[in-house]
C-alpha cells in the first residue's frame, strides 16, 4: 500500500478503479501471474498485449473472479476481492465483460440476453430493463435484431450484442478479453468502432487485444506482458515508437511488419 | 422458371426417390444385379410384413368375437369341437372377455360405487395435462402450478378418502412454528435482529414457508370430507400403473436435477454424497428395491410402525428413477460450454439463477430424448410392482385370465393384446410429444 500512495499522492483515492498489489497466480504448478502490480484510474483506457500464454487473459479474468488469485491483493472500486461471495457479486455488478467467443445465451432472444441480468441481478422492472436494453442495442446499432436469437446473427453482430449486454448493467468498468480474435476480418471493424465509441464516452476499459491500431487510437496506457509479468507499461506513443525492452521490440516487430 | 422434372416433385417424386430409384439401374451387369436384389428384397419384406400385419388385424378385428348377446361367457368363444358354435380352427380375439373384465383390469378391486372418484381424478388430470401441453391456451404457467400442487393433494383425497390420522393439535403447533420462522425471517431481513440473523434471514423464511405448506397439506389431508375410505390394497390395474408411473415421473425429474447438480458441485461432501446415492440406486435391480421396500423394511422398523405398502413401493420407484434421471441430466450439463457459465458469472447471476436461467434450460433441451426414454422405461417398469403384491395393469390382467368362467384357448392372448395396446398408447404418446418438443425448441433456437 505504501508505494502506491506515495507514487500517486496527488490523486484522490476515490479515483482509483482497480489496484492490484503483488498478485500471483498458479495453474497447478504453472506460475501464470508473477507479482503483478497495477493501478487503474477512473476513465482510463488500458490495452494489454503480449504473446499467447503470457497471462494477459488470466489477469483480467482475475479482476471479476472468473479466476482466483492465490497471493496478493486486488481491490476493485474500493471492494476487496476475496472469497466473500457478497464482494464478488458486488464487483461483478459493476464490471462488465466481453469475451472472445461472445458467450451469448443461445436459448434467449437478443433482447432477453440484454434484460436478464438487470431484471434478476438489479431487480429492475421488466419494462425499464427493456427500455435500457433497446437504448444500448441502438447504441451498438442493431436494435432491429432485438427479437432474433444469437444463432441468427453474424459474429460481429453477436459481439456487439455482447457489448450491449454488458452495458445494460451500466458498469463502471468494461473488460474486453480478445473481443475481435474470433471474428472474420471484415467484421472486426464494426466491433472496434463500437469500442472506440465507448472509449470516447469516457468508459473505463481494460482490453486484451492485438489490434494495435485500436491501442494507438484510444489507449491511455499500453501494457506489455510476457511469462506472467508486466514487462513494459507506457503511453501508446512511446510504446510503439521507442520500446525499451528487447522482448517488446521483438513482439512489436512480429506483429507490425507482416 | 421451369417446372421440376416428374422425378423431383409430388407423389411421383416421392415414390421415385424412396422406392424405385434404387431398383431401376440396369446400365451395367453389377448395377442390374443390385437392382434385382433390391426388387426381390423389397418383395420379401412386403410379403413378410403384409402377412404379419394381416394376421394381427385378422386376430384382433376380422375374425374376432365382439359380443356375447346371450351371456354365455366362455361358450361365446368356443369352437364347435370345444362345444360352442364357432367353426373349427377358429383362433381370434375374444373381446367380450375383456369387456367383462374391463373394470377389474382398469381399477382392480376398487369399490364400484366409489369409482366416480377415480373418474373425476383421471378426467381432471387429463384436462390439466392437456392445458399445460397445448400452447395456445392462456395461463399455462398457472395451470402447471396447480397441477403440481393442488392436483396431487386433491387426487390423494379423492382416491384414499382423505381423513388421515394426524393429531390436529400437532399440525396446529407446526403451523404456528412455521409462521414464527417466517416472521423471524422478515424481521431479520429488516435488520432488526442483528447481523447473524440477517445473514440467514432467507433460510429462516424459506424453512418457515415449507413448514407452513406441509402443515397446511397435512391439515387438508386430515380433514373429513365425508368420503368412504378406500384402502390402497383395493387399488389396482391401470390406476396403479398411472399412480406409480406419474409419481415416479413427476418426482424423478426435480430429484434427478438436484442430484446431477450435486454430483457436479465444487463442494466435495455434496458431490461424494450425491455420487454414492446415484451409484447405489443404479447398482441394484428395481426388483430388489421393491422387495427390500415391502418385505425387508418392515423387519427393520420398530414393531407397530407400519406404513402403506404402495407408499413404500412408490418411494422405491421414485428414488430408483431419480438416480437414472440424474445421469441423463448430468450428460446434458456436460454438453454446456464453459463460456455459458462464465457469461452468466460475469453479469453477476448467483449460482441458482445461473443454473435455472442459463444452464438447465439448455442442458435439459439437449437431453429431451434421454429424459423421455427414462420416462418410458419407468412407465413400463411399473409392471414390476406386481412382484410385491400390488396389482398393476399387467398383474390385474393376469389375475383376470385365471377366471374359469371365461376359460378359452384365446383368453390369455386377448388380455395380453389389450394390455399391450394400452401400454403402447401411453408410451407412443410420450414419444411423439418428445419429438414435437424437440422440433419446437430447435426451430425457435436455431444455433
Amino acid at each position: 500500500m505504501a508505494q502506491t500512495t506515495t507514487k500517486n499522492a496527488q490523486i484522490d483515492a476515490d479515483d482509483i478503479m482497480i489496484s492490484m498489489k503483488g498478485v500471483n497466480k498458479w495453474f497447478g504448478s504453472f506460475h501464470v501471474l508473477r507479482d503483478i502490480n497495477l493501478t487503474v484510474y477512473k476513465g482510463e483506457r488500458i490495452v494489454i498485449c503480449g504473446p499467447s500464454g503470457s497471462g494477459k487473459s488470466t489477469l483480467i479474468r482475475c479482476l471479476n473472479r472468473l479466476e482466483e488469485h492465490q497471493a496478493g491483493d486486488i481491490t476493485v472500486q474500493g471492494i476487496t476481492l476475496n472469497n466473500d461471495l457478497k464482494n464478488i457479486d458486488e464487483i461483478r455488478r459493476e464490471v462488465g465483460m466481453v469475451f472472445q467467443h461472445f458467450n451469448l445465451f443461445p436459448h434467449l432472444s437478443i433482447l432477453e440476453n440484454c434484460t436478464l441480468a438487470p431484471i434478476w441481478v438489479r431487480r429492475m422492472p421488466k419494462a425499464k430493463a427493456e427500455e435500457i436494453a433497446m437504448h444500448y442495442l441502438e447504441r451498438v446499432k442493431i436494435p432491429e435484431q432485438a427479437l432474433k436469437y444469437p444463432g441468427q446473427l453474424s459474429g460481429g453482430q453477436q459481439q456487439r450484442v455482447a457489448i450491449a449486454r454488458a452495458l445494460c448493467m451500466e458498469p463502471k468498468l468494461m473488460l474486453f478479453d480478445e473481443p475481435t480474435s474470433a471474428l472474420d476480418p471484415e467484421m472486426i471493424k464494426e466491433v472496434l468502432d463500437t469500442m472506440v465509441g465507448l472509449a470516447e464516452d469516457g468508459m473505463s476499459m481494460i482490453c486484451v487485444t492485438h489490434e494495435m491500431g485500436f491501442a494507438r487510437k484510444v489507449a491511455n496506457r499500453v501494457i506489455f506482458m510476457d511469462e506472467g509479468q508486466i514487462i513494459e507499461e507506457k503511453d501508446p506513443e512511446s510504446f510503439f515508437n521507442n520500446p525499451e525492452n528487447d522482448r517488446t521490440k521483438l513482439f512489436l516487430s512480429q506483429i507490425l511488419d507482416h | 422458371m421451369l417446372p421440376p422434372p416428374a422425378t423431383e416433385a409430388g407423389i411421383t417424386g416421392w415414390l421415385w426417390h424412396n422406392i424405385f430409384e434404387s431398383m431401376a439401374d440396369f446400365h451395367s451387369p453389377l448395377a442390374a444385379m443390385r437392382s434385382l436384389f433390391m426388387i426381390l428384397f423389397s418383395l420379401v419384406l412386403v410379403y413378410v410384413f403384409g402377412t404379419q400385419i394381416y394376421g394381427l388385424l385378422d386376430f384382433a378385428i376380422f375374425s374376432a368375437v365382439f359380443s356375447d348377446p346371450d351371456g354365455v361367457k366362455r361358450e361365446a368363444c368356443w369352437t364347435v369341437q370345444q362345444g360352442g358354435s364357432l367353426p373349427d380352427g377358429w383362433h381370434a380375439a375374444c373381446w367380450p372377455f375383456v369387456v367383462a373384465k374391463q373394470k377389474f383390469a382398469l381399477f382392480g378391486p376398487f369399490p364400484s360405487e366409489e369409482l366416480w372418484r377415480v373418474y373425476l381424478a383421471l378426467v381432471a388430470g387429463a384436462a390439466g395435462l392437456a392445458w399445460v401441453m397445448i400452447e395456445r391456451l392462456p395461463f399455462r404457467r398457472q395451470a402447471g402450478f396447480l397441477m403440481l400442487t393442488v392436483y396431487p393433494l386433491a387426487t390423494f383425497i379423492l382416491l384414499t378418502g382423505g381423513n388421515i390420522e394426524v393429531a390436529m393439535t400437532r399440525v396446529a403447533i407446526w403451523f404456528v412454528f412455521g409462521l414464527a420462522l417466517i416472521s423471524v425471517g422478515r424481521l431479520g431481513n429488516a435488520g432488526r435482529l442483528g447481523t447473524v440473523v440477517n445473514e440467514f434471514a432467507g433460510s429462516f423464511a424459506g424453512v418457515g414457508w415449507l413448514v407452513v405448506a406441509f402443515s397446511t397439506v397435512a391439515a387438508i389431508a386430515a380433514f373429513d370430507f365425508n368420503l368412504e375410505p378406500v384402502d390402497t390394497g383395493d387399488w389396482g390395474g391401470l390406476l396403479i400403473t398411472l399412480v406409480v408411473a406419474v409419481t415416479g415421473i413427476v418426482a424423478s425429474l426435480p430429484l434427478g436435477i438436484i442430484l446431477a447438480l450435486g454430483r457436479r458441485s465444487d463442494m466435495p461432501v455434496i458431490s461424494v454424497l450425491c455420487t454414492i446415492f446415484i451409484e447405489f440406486w443404479r447398482g441394484v435391480p428395481l426388483i430388489t428395491v421393491l422387495f427390500m421396500a415391502s418385505v425387508m423394511l418392515p423387519l427393520f422398523l420398530p414393531a407397530g410402525v407400519n406404513f402403506d405398502n404402495l407408499l413404500r413401493a412408490l418411494i422405491g420407484v421414485m428414488l430408483f428413477s431419480a438416480a437414472y434421471m440424474a445421469e441423463v441430466v448430468r450428460g446434458g450439463l456436460q454438453a454446456i460450454d464453459k463460456g455459458q457459465y462464465e457469461g452468466a458469472d460475469a453479469v453477476g447471476l448467483s449460482y441458482w439463477q445461473k443454473m435455472r436461467l442459463i444452464i438447465l434450460p439448455q442442458a435439459l433441451t439437449h437431453v429431451i430424448p434421454g429424459i423421455v426414454n427414462t420416462f418410458i422405461g419407468l412407465f413400463k417398469d411399473t409392471t414390476l410392482v406386481s412382484i410385491v403384491g400390488i396389482f398393476d395393469l399387467l398383474g390385474a390382467g393376469q389375475s383376470a385370465i385365471a377366471d374359469a368362467a371365461w376359460s378359452t384357448p384365446v383368453q390369455a392372448i386377448t388380455m395380453y393384446l389389450y394390455v399391450g395396446i394400452i401400454f403402447f398408447v401411453f408410451c407412443f404418446g410420450m414419444s411423439r410429444y418428445s419429438i414435437y418438443m424437440e422440433n419446437k425448441l430447435s426451430k425457435s433456437r436455431r444455433h
